[in-house]
């Protein structure tokens, strides 16, 4: 049974430009699934319409049986507290502890109030240390964000992810600002997430190799259009000159 | 190509200081203010001023009541900046992209913002003096209100550069506008808020004299007053007070500054 079904997605910011067409996807429990195409494609677009941090105009989203587009203040929080988001900046509070930050993902279960409070309970607590210390950082759970290299924080904001226990996580480019190895590390993460806490990983990537090497699936865009649904294997050179625009058509029309 | 636009480049320079020039000689000639006697008469200002605001034995014995002036003066700016300080937080919060409430706060934030600071504290001093008469009250409104201004845009600037991500982040988690602002937002542009507000404590108690002459009321009331008088001997008095405050003032805040940034 699938987690994640997307039918008929349109999304358009302005009147004149549409940046999503008709999209159809589906993204079963477990799975990690790569979105890849070229910058302006609407990768991060497609993502946010999933947890309505953007509002879609046509078309239906199906997320654990709730229908995305219909819903009140308090089921829209629900699925929010339901779905992790990492960022390729990180979108941490840099001036905040490493831990402060990492809790801040539990906020979608509290009250505005025991929020403020900053009342979080034992098991939460337990839980932030565990997840900081599986992620390897949980000698810095006390330093300031910003004192942390790339790699660090973007942990951090996995961890942040991965303690409101979601069904889903959503990446938009978690890899695009970091080096090499921390890149590895990241993916590894990423997938370990998928394959062992079986949560399902939705990830924006714009490097290919990336993409083949580490997603059960991969969809990719074009100008707001799918062109291309499959696994690693099924991604030729041929397809990837269709998501990316091939030199051939760039000659024609130029 | 490029040597024409920089040729372009030098004769605007050229054009742009001979129009200053000139207009710097029409408006001496129209004020008929004659730049060589102005500067002649510097050499005997400087000595006027040696010879007449001397601080002397006998002006001390009006220092009590010119530092509980003072000391009025003082505190009442610091109550004017903190006040205006938590209303300006508001309209921040409602005025900034990142955390705005709905368009029409955020507009009428702004609004506010701009009214009050693009008018001088001073001629809202003399506004406020028509309705509320020589009292304090008038002083107090016209540090409040200048500083309202002030701080809800520098508030609204803070706010809109520092928290636009992590106000992305925590509203995916499913966070309440509430915990957003009060656990992301605040935390993060506190050190530069409260640095804003030490500087317009700092304006302020500058301001609170000029303000204080049109109203009557405090330091500057005293001053204007010894000043009528002739006692010049006081004024310089007075004025070494004001001197000495806001330079503890400014050290206490770089301090602070120090300790929180
Ligand atoms: N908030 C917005 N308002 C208007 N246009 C937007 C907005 N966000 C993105 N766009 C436009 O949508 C298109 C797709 O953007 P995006 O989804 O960020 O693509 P990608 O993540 O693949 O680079 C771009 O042309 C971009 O200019
Ligand atoms: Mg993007």
């Amino acid at each position: 049974m699938s987690l994640l079904k997307v039918e008929g997605l349109e999304k358009s910011y302005t009147a004149d430009k549409q940046i999503l067409k008709n999209i159809h996807f589906e993204i079963n429990a477990g799975e990690l699934v790569s979105v890849i195409g070229p910058s302006g494609a609407g990768k991060s677009t497609l993502l946010r319409c999933i947890n309505r941090m953007v509002e879609f105009n046509e078309g239906k989203i199906m997320f654990n049986n709730h229908d995305v587009g219909n819903l009140n203040k308090k089921e829209l929080r629900n699925l929010r507290a339901n779905i992790g988001m990492v960022f390729q900046h990180y979108n941490l509070v840099p001036r905040l502890t490493v831990i402060e930050n990492v809790l801040h993902g539990r906020f979608g279960y509290k009250t505005t109030l025991q929020g403020l409070l900053g009342r979080y309970t034992e098991a939460e607590k337990e839980r932030a240390f565990y997840l900081l210390e599986k992620l390897g950082i949980h000698e810095h759970a006390y330093k300031r964000c910003d004192q942390l290299s790339g790699g660090q924080q973007q942990r951090v904001g996995i961890c942040r992810a991965l303690i409101q226990e979601p069904k889903l996580i959503l990446c938009d480019e978690p890899i695009a600002s970091l080096d090499p190895n921390s890149s590895k590390v990241i993916m590894d993460l990423l997938k370990s997430i998928s394959t062992e806490m079986g949560i399902t990983c939705l990830v924006n990537l714009h490097q290919v190799d990336v993409a083949q090497h580490y997603s059960d699936r991969i969809i990719g865009l074009n100008k707001g259009e799918i062109v291309f649904t499959g696994t690693s294997h099924e991604l030729y050179e041929e397809q990837i000159n269709k998501i990316y625009g091939s030199k051939t058509e760039d000659l024609i029309t130029a | 190509m490029n040597e024409k636009k920089m040729r372009k480049n030098r004769w605007q320079t050229v054009i742009f200081l001979l129009i200053i020039i000139v207009l710097t000689y029409l408006s001496a000639a129209i004020t008929s203010f004659n730049f060589v006697d102005g500067l002649a008469t510097i050499p005997k200002a400087i000595g006027w001023m040696f010879s007449n605001l001397m601080v002397t034995q006998e002006t001390l014995d009006k220092l009590p009541t010119i530092l509980e002036k003072l000391a009025e003066t003082t505190f009442m700016s610091i109550a004017a900046t903190t006040i205006a300080a938590v209303v300006s937080l508001f309209l921040g919060v409602f005025g900034s992209k990142v955390t705005k409430v709905n368009n029409f706060l955020s507009v009428f934030a702004r609004f506010i913002a701009s009214v009050s600071r693009n008018i001088p504290v001073v001629a809202w001093a003399l506004v406020l003096l028509i309705s509320f008469g020589q009292n304090s009250v008038t002083g107090f409104l016209a540090l409040f209100v200048g500083t309202v201004g002030f701080l809800t845009r520098a508030f609204i600037e803070s706010i809109d550069e520092a928290s636009q991500s992590s106000v992305e982040a925590l509203t995916a988690t499913g966070s309440t506008y509430f915990q957003i602002v009060g656990k992301a937002v605040i935390p993060q542009c506190l050190p530069q808020m409260i640095s804003w507000v030490l500087f317009m404590v700092e304006t302020n108690i500058r301001n609170a004299t000029l303000v204080g002459i049109l109203t009557g009321t405090g330091i500057g009331y005293t001053f204007d007053m010894y000043y009528k008088m002739l006692n010049y001997n006081v004024v310089a008095l007075v004025t070494l007070c004001i001197v000495i405050t806001v330079i503890v003032v400014d050290l206490m805040s770089n301090y602070v500054r120090k300790v929180i940034l």
